[in-house]
């Protein structure tokens, strides 16, 4: 029985000699100096611009910016303040990144599956769009598109007309604006109605027989057909018209703005295309050959069995794209387009001089905007993942 | 503790305020060897490269005044060309000891950036260029064009101020650097170019073809230019608004850069032999050597030398006007040597 018991509770080792404890004291003491390094930067700043007697805080975001700024999403004057000078740039940065993003993505998978495609010719265009566009700086391209694509356009008394609605000139792009008059409202509750309607419409029909379509139309149609007899047309269009130095009227796409989501969207479409052949390729033959061996149509297997598989590769890095065009967006300071770092980082840093401020509050705008991009890609990763069963 | 002291360094580097910023000014420049100077990315008649490389312009010769003063050598100067936007971050961050780079004295840069504003070197009022095909006489006609100007500058505050005065609308069309904003104006991006009237002489001179293009007669600001330096060193402030006080005072007093040694030598009055240091100590008490401001007139020229060699000749041909002497109607003035 002797032989059997324990030899008896371990000699407790020196606490030194434990390494949970002396990793757990190493860590402790790097954050320390990392928030006294912070602490000593921050105090180290204040003392220095109160030294030099420069204005610090944040009172100036509530004063008058007394500047004008071309396209802005929100009511904007001279009048408005500092504050809202920045949201206007904030909102033209996300307005730029979302439109850029969208535009992006679709080439992106466009081009991603063109570069697979059986056809010699399609696959030599995605490649050689691929290679052309990911491998010249993405400012030159933005030069390119504003100095040389839509700088040399005739100006807007010689504007290339569309139909007498649309006129493009070294001003931009000036397209007709809708007016919502009384009923709009209606009209937008019929459409949703239609859609709502066309849906349980398609499903109902889906196992009868006979056509479908047909149904589907007259549902999706018939609700705001009622509303545009009972109330008319309730839209206006406002068409730009050409007055002395300037269109009035409708609405303008500014060549900076044209250049940049081009720029943008068409660079970085590019690597959106790798990544997509890159998940397409992950994904093994025998799944296309299964399906196709079953009888599915070569689009339904893309789409139903390739393309949900593929996308468990292709979003992680995708992520990283969305990040990146976004903080390219501030390239868009190159060439006056107003966004977050024209405007806020440029001319409100300059006319008040607090750049510590102004930098801080820019930066700080940036991570947020990319860790919100991050999260809302990760959500969709996981629903995306494979449940492991 | 010199580790501590290594570490601290770094860090302060890291926010961009260098020690020197909070020492005397004048011995950081002596022990150096030579000054640093902010001036503009190219405005002819202000800074401006010339065909050999130098820099010329009255911005320019400013510094080389100051550099003569302080070492007795109007070569011991090094120029920072910046862009309206980069200019108050280098001089508050001690990357230039001067910035004389056409910039606006007014109230909130003078109290609110840590500046102070030397006096003012050339006296400008905001106006603009338009095309002359589009048949605009005056400013007032150009409700709803678009207009190119500088961003972070007061013009582009000006022209908010004008517009919302006469309420008229307008498009700014904003660029970092002036040579982007004339490019992007002489492209017909914009109808209106706007800047301070001597900027708009000297940018037409650059433009495709200068005389489709006409300066409207309206002036819409008042643009006093001046260099200006970090608040907090009284004694480098006295030496740079002193320089530039030399440099008018000398005009008045009809001293010039062929004369001013021999006038040091025969002139009989007063003024102008406590200014070249005959008399007096006027140099000791700022730190300077006695001949400081034969030095400066000697290689530099007084103002009416230097405003005739880069602005009054061709191709600017810029009137005195404003910027003549007291004596004669202008604004420039001197306040006694004594």
């Amino acid at each position: 029985m002797a032989a059997l018991d324990p030899i008896g509770p371990p000699r407790r080792a020196s606490s030194w000699r434990s390494p949970r404890l002396r990793a757990w004291l190493l860590q402790a003491a790097l954050l320390a100096a990392v928030l006294g390094a912070v602490a000593l930067m921050f105090g180290n700043a204040l003392d220095n611009l109160a030294r030099q007697g420069i204005a610090s805080g944040f009172g100036f975001l509530s004063q008058p910016a007394g500047f004008g700024i071309e396209t802005t999403l929100i009511e904007y004057s001279e009048t408005s303040s500092y504050g809202r000078a920045f949201l206007v740039g904030l909102l033209n940065t996300l307005l730029v990144s979302a439109i850029g993003i969208v535009l992006a993505t679709v080439l992106g998978f466009v081009i991603g599956v063109a570069r697979l495609s059986p056809n010699a010719l399609i696959r030599g265009w995605a490649y050689a769009y691929v290679e052309l566009i990911r491998n010249v700086p993405l400012l030159l391209q933005i030069f390119f598109w504003y100095f040389a694509v839509l700088r040399p356009l005739p100006g807007p008394r010689e504007a290339i007309s569309l139909f007498d609605v649309a006129f493009l000139s070294n001003r931009g792009l000036q397209l007709p604006k809708p007016l919502p008059e009384d009923g709009f409202g209606w009209l937008v509750a019929a459409l949703a109605l239609g859609v709502v309607a066309a849906l349980l419409v398609a499903r109902w029909r889906r196992d009868g027989a006979g056509r479908r379509w047909p149904w589907t139309l007259a549902a999706l149609l018939l609700p705001p057909a009622a509303v545009v007899l009972a109330v008319g047309w309730p839209l206006a269009w406002s068409v730009p018209e050409l007055s002395r130095f300037n269109f009035h009227g409708g609405m303008t796409l500014t060549p900076e703005f044209v250049a940049l989501v081009l720029a943008l969207s068409l660079y970085t479409a590019s690597f959106i295309a790798e990544i997509v052949r890159a998940g397409l390729q992950s994904v093994r033959r025998g799944q296309r050959e299964a399906a196709l061996a079953l009888g599915l149509p070569p689009r339904l297997v893309l789409r139903k069995v390739v393309l949900p598989q593929a996308m468990r590769v292709i979003v992680p890095p995708l992520t990283n794209q969305y990040l990146n065009l976004t903080k390219n967006s501030s390239l868009a300071a190159a060439i006056a387009y107003p966004d977050l770092v024209s405007v806020f980082a440029g001319t409100v840093l300059n006319q008040t001089g607090q750049a510590v401020e102004v930098i801080s509050i820019t930066m700080a705008v940036y991570l947020a905007i990319s860790l919100a991009i991050a999260a809302l890609m990760a959500w969709y990763n996981r629903r995306q993942a494979l449940v492991e069963r | 503790m010199a580790k501590r002291c290594a570490f601290s360094l770094a860090l302060l580097t890291l926010l961009g305020s260098s020690v020197a910023v909070a020492g005397p000014t004048l011995d950081a420049v002596k022990q150096r060897g030579y000054l640093k100077c902010g001036v503009s990315q190219g405005l002819a008649g202000f800074s401006t490269p010339n065909q050999q490389g130098e820099w010329t312009g009255l911005d320019v010769d400013y510094c080389r005044a100051l550099a003569a003063a302080v070492f007795g050598d109007a070569g011991k100067v090094r120029f920072t060309p910046l862009s309206a936007k980069e200019r108050f971050t280098a001089l508050q961050s001690g990357e230039v000891d001067i910035l004389s780079r056409n910039t606006t004295w007014t109230a909130s840069r003078d109290t609110e950036l840590g500046f102070d504003f030397v006096g003012v070197s050339f006296y400008d009022g905001q106006g603009f260029m338009v095309r002359k095909d589009l048949g605009v006489k005056s400013a007032r006609e150009l409700d709803g064009a678009t207009i190119c100007a500088n961003a972070g500058t007061t013009t582009e505050l000006n022209i908010a101020d004008y517009f919302r005065t006469h309420g008229m609308k307008y498009r700014p069309v904003v660029f970092e650097k002036s040579d982007e904003t004339v490019a992007a104006y002489d492209a017909g991006r914009c109808d209106v170019y706007t800047t301070d009237r001597s900027g708009l002489y000297a940018q037409r001179v650059k433009l495709k073809n200068p005389d489709a293009h006409v300066i409207l007669p309206e002036v819409i600001s008042k643009e006093p230019l001046g260099p200006l330096v970090r608040q907090g060193d009284p004694q480098w402030f006295d030496i740079a608004k002193w320089t530039l006080y030399v440099l008018i005072g000398a005009e008045e007093l009809g001293l010039t850069s062929a004369n001013v040694e021999q006038q040091r030598k025969s002139s009989q009055n007063p003024e102008v032999r406590r200014l070249l240091g005959a008399e007096g100590s006027f140099g000791q008490a700022l730190g300077l050597p006695a001949d400081w401001a034969l030095q400066v007139v000697r290689q530099v020229g007084n103002y009416g030398e230097i405003f005739q060699r880069n602005l009054g000749g061709l191709p600017l041909n810029i009137e005195r006007g404003q910027n003549a002497l007291w004596t004669q109607g202008g604004l420039m003035y001197a306040p006694p040597f004594r």
